[in-house]
C-alpha cells in the first residue's frame, strides 16, 4: 500500500496526517482531562462526560448566533466569548450534577457509571428537544477560515493551529492549577487520603463539587472546541466517550501527563492508518491494539506510586 | 438474605426455599399460560424477544450481582450467538435456486452485492446445524474466556473491566459495521427463512419458538439457583465483598471470575441465538454499547442479585418501552434515564429488594397468622 507513493509525497501524507491527528488530538486532550480529572482523580466514572461537553458545543453554537443578529462588530471575537461561557454552563451543570447525584454514590463505583448514563439519555434527549435532532454547525469567523501553505504539498489549517493553542494553554492551566496550586494540593490531599484531608481541615465536600465542576468545564471548552471540526448533535458525546475512557485508562488513570501521551499516541495512530486503510479499518485496529496493550499492562502507560 | 425461619426445617440448605418455589411456578405460570392465553400472536412474539434479553439480564445476575463484575459488552456474546446462528439460517435460505438472479449464485445476497464471489471460509462450517449449535455456545464462551483470563489473571477488575468490555462492544460494532461483505454491515443479516426446512416466520413456528425460548429461560434459571446454591457461589458472593481474603485463603480468584463470566456470556449467546430465531433478523444495533448498557438495565431494575428478579425486570422494562416510545416517543429517553438514576439512587436492589423489603414480610405474616403458633418470632420486619 506504500508502494504507489514517492517518498516526498510520503513525508506530506505523514505530515498532512500528523497534523490532522493533532486535531483529533487536541479535542481528545481536552475531553480526556476532564475525565481525568473526575475518573483518575475521584474514581467517578462519568458516561455523561460526553454531554456535557456537547453542551459546550451548543453554547457556542448559541453564542454564533446570537453575536451574528445582534453584535455583528465583535463578531471575530466571540469564540472567547463562547468559551468562557462554554466552561461556565457545562461547569455549572457539573456542580448542580455532583450536589444531585454524585456525592451519594462515592462509595460504589459502578453504580455511577449507571446513573451518569441515565443522565447522558436525560441529557440527550433534552438537546434533542431544544435545539432539534439535526446536526448544527457555527460561522466560523473570517480570520479562523482558510489554511497557511508552508511548502507546494502541505498546507495547515488555521482553526486547527488555533484549537491547539487554546488546548496548550489549558493543558499548562491545568497542570499548575492540580500541582502548583493550593486548591491542587487539597484535590491531591482528598484522593489520596479522604478521612485524613478531612481531619486536616480540607472541605472535601467543597473539593469535590468543585473537582467535579472543573472536570466538567474543562468538557464544555473541548466542546467549543469541537464544534470547528465536526458538527454538533444531540448524540455526538456518545461517540467519543469510549475513546475518551480509552485514553485516561491507557495512560494510566490519575497522570496527567500519561493522559497526554496516551491521547498523542492514539489520535496519530487513528489518523495515520485512515489514510492507508479506511476509517472503521482504522479505527478498529487502534482500539484493538489499545484494549491489547491494556491487557498486557492494565496500570496504562504512566502510574502514580501511592499506596492505596 | 432472609432465612426462613417459620418451621424447623430438615434441610438446611435446600435447593430452593418454599419462597423461590413459588417464583419459579408464578414465572412458569406467566410464561407458559397467562401470556399465551392472553397475547395475540404478534404480541406473543414480542414477549419472546423480550425474553431472550432476559438470559442476558440473567447471566449478568450471576457476572455483576453475585461476582461482582460488570460487564458492559454483553452485546458482545448476544450478538455473537444472534449472529452465528443468522449465518447459519442464511445459508439455508441463500440456497442456489433461491438466489439465482445472482452473479455468484448460492452465496448470500449481501456477499453479492459487495463483489464477493466465493463464501468465505468462516462461513462454509456453518452449513451445518450440529456446528452452528455448539458454536453458538462455544465461541462465546471460548471469547469470554480470553478475555476473561488475561483481566482477571492481571488483577483488572471493577471499572477497568467494565470500561475495557465497553470498548470491546464498540470494536465489535465498528468491525461489523465496516465488514460489510462479510456481515451484513449496518443492516445485519436479514431474510432469514427456514431451520433445517422448517419456515420459522409462521406464527405457529413462533408460538413454538416462544415455548422453546421459555423451556431454555427456566432451564437457565435452574442452572444458575444451582450455581448459586453451590460452593462456587457461595466463593463468588465471597469474592464480590472481600477479594483478598478468599485469595489468601487458597482460592483462584481469577478462575472463579472467568467462570462467572463465562457462563454470563453463554447465557446471552443463547439469548441472542434465539432472537435470531423469533425475529428472524441479527444487526449490530443489538451489538454495541447501548444495548449492552440497556441489558444491564434490566438486571438492575430486576435487583441485580434475584435470578427471577432478571426475567421480571427485563419484561417490565420492555413493556414500558414499548407502551411509552409508541405513544410518547420523546418522553421514553427521559424515563429511561430517570429510571438508570432511580434505580441506582434509590432501590439498588430493584424490584426484588422492593419485593423483600415490603411485601414478602406481610405475605409472611399472613402465612403465620393461619398457622398455629410458631415457636420462633418474626425477625423480618427488623432486616
Amino acid at each position: 500500500m506504500l508502494g504507489d507513493y514517492s517518498l516526498g509525497d510520503l513525508s506530506s501524507i505523514f505530515v498532512m496526517q500528523g497534523f490532522a491527528g493533532l486535531i483529533l488530538f487536541s479535542v481528545y486532550v481536552l475531553m480526556a482531562l476532564g475525565l481525568a480529572i473526575i475518573f483518575g482523580q475521584m474514581g467517578v466514572i462519568n458516561m455523561a462526560h460526553g454531554e456535557f461537553m456537547i453542551l459546550g458545543a451548543y453554547m457556542t453554537y448559541l453564542c454564533s448566533g446570537f453575536f451574528q443578529t445582534h453584535l455583528p462588530a465583535l463578531f471575530p471575537a466571540y469564540f472567547f466569548v463562547a468559551m468562557a461561557i462554554a466552561f461556565l454552563a457545562s461547569g455549572a451543570l457539573g456542580m448542580l450534577v455532583e450536589w444531585a447525584l454524585i456525592r451519594h454514590l462515592y462509595k460504589r463505583p459502578l453504580d455511577t457509571l449507571l446513573a451518569t448514563w441515565g443522565l447522558s439519555l436525560i441529557l440527550q434527549q433534552a438537546y434533542r428537544s431544544i435545539f432539534g435532532a439535526r446536526e448544527v454547525g457555527v460561522e466560523l469567523p473570517s480570520w479562523l477560515i482558510g489554511s497557511v501553505q508552508v511548502t507546494d504539498t502541505i498546507e495547515i489549517p488555521i482553526n486547527g493551529m488555533f484549537v491547539m493553542g487554546v488546548t496548550t494553554l489549558i493543558t499548562v492551566g491545568v497542570a499548575l492549577l492540580m500541582y502548583r496550586s493550593r486548591f491542587g494540593a487539597q484535590v491531591r490531599a482528598v484522593v489520596q487520603n479522604r478521612a485524613m484531608a478531612g481531619a486536616v481541615g480540607i472541605d472535601t465536600e467543597r473539593v469535590d463539587r468543585l473537582t467535579f465542576g472543573l472536570g466538567c468545564g474543562i468538557a464544555g471548552i473541548a466542546g467549543s472546541a469541537f464544534t470547528m471540526v465536526g458538527s454538533t448533535g444531540p448524540t455526538s458525546g456518545q461517540l467519543y466517550i469510549v475513546d475518551t475512557f480509552l485514553i485516561v485508562v491507557f495512560g494510566g488513570a490519575a497522570s496527567l501527563l500519561g493522559t497526554i501521551a496516551s491521547a498523542f499516541s492514539i489520535s496519530q495512530t487513528q489518523s495515520t492508518l485512515e489514510f492507508f486503510l479506511s476509517g472503521s479499518t482504522a479505527k478498529v485496529i487502534t482500539l484493538l491494539a489499545v484494549v491489547g496493550i491494556l491487557m498486557l499492562r492494565p496500570q496504562g502507560l504512566f502510574t502514580l506510586k501511592v499506596r492505596r | 438474605m432472609i432465612r426462613s425461619t417459620s418451621k424447623p426445617v430438615v434441610n438446611d440448605n435446600p435447593f430452593m426455599k418454599p419462597m423461590e418455589w413459588v417464583s419459579l411456578a408464578l414465572l412458569v405460570a406467566v410464561i407458559f399460560v397467562l401470556l399465551p392465553m392472553l397475547l395475540d400472536a404478534f404480541r406473543l412474539n414480542l414477549v419472546g424477544k423480550y425474553l431472550t434479553y432476559s438470559f442476558v439480564a440473567l447471566g449478568l445476575v450471576i457476572c455483576w450481582g453475585f461476582g461482582g463484575i460488570l460487564s458492559l459488552g454483553q452485546g458482545v456474546f448476544f450478538g455473537l450467538g444472534g449472529y452465528l446462528m443468522a449465518m447459519y439460517l442464511k445459508l439455508e435460505a441463500s440456497s442456489v435456486e433461491n438466489t439465482k438472479i445472482q452473479s455468484t449464485p448460492g452465496i448470500p445476497d449481501f456477499m453479492d452485492w459487495n463483489q464477493i464471489t466465493e463464501l468465505p471460509w468462516f462461513w462454509k462450517p456453518f452449513q451445518s446445524l450440529p456446528f452452528t449449535l455448539i458454536a453458538v455456545i462455544v465461541v462465546p464462551a471460548f471469547f469470554a474466556f480470553v478475555i476473561g483470563t488475561a483481566m482477571f489473571r492481571r488483577r483488572v477488575g471493577g471499572t477497568y473491566f467494565a470500561i475495557i468490555t465497553q470498548a470491546i462492544a464498540a470494536i465489535l460494532t465498528i468491525l461489523i459495521v465496516g465488514q460489510q461483505g462479510y456481515t451484513g454491515g449496518i443492516n445485519g443479516i436479514t431474510d432469514l427463512r427456514t431451520l433445517n426446512g422448517w419456515d420459522i416466520r409462521t406464527d405457529s413456528a413462533h408460538a413454538i419458538l416462544y415455548f422453546v425460548n421459555g423451556a431454555l429461560l427456566v432451564g437457565c434459571i435452574l442452572f444458575a439457583q444451582a450455581v448459586k446454591k453451590s460452593k462456587l457461589g457461595r466463593i463468588l458472593l465471597a469474592m464480590r465483598d472481600k477479594e483478598d481474603r478468599v485469595r489468601f485463603s487458597g482460592y483462584q480468584v481469577a478462575s472463579f471470575k472467568t467462570f462467572a463470566f463465562c457462563l454470563a456470556a453463554v447465557f446471552a449467546a443463547i439469548g441472542g441465538a434465539m432472537f435470531t430465531l423469533q425475529v428472524g433478523f441479527m444487526s449490530p444495533s443489538f451489538v454495541g454499547i447501548v444495548p449492552s448498557i440497556e441489558m444491564v438495565i434490566y438486571a438492575a431494575v430486576g435487583g441485580r442479585l434475584s435470578l427471577f428478579g432478571a426475567v421480571w425486570g427485563t419484561l417490565l422494562v420492555n413493556w414500558a418501552k414499548t407502551t411509552f416510545s409508541e405513544s410518547f416517543p420523546e418522553l421514553w429517553l427521559f424515563g429511561l434515564g430517570a429510571l438508570f438514576i432511580a434505580v441506582v439512587l434509590a432501590f439498588p436492589n430493584g424490584l426484588a429488594g422492593i419485593y423483600r423489603t415490603y411485601v414478602e414480610p406481610r405475605l409472611t405474616r399472613r402465612v403465620k397468622a393461619l398457622e398455629p403458633a410458631p415457636a420462633v418470632a418474626l425477625p423480618h420486619a427488623a432486616e
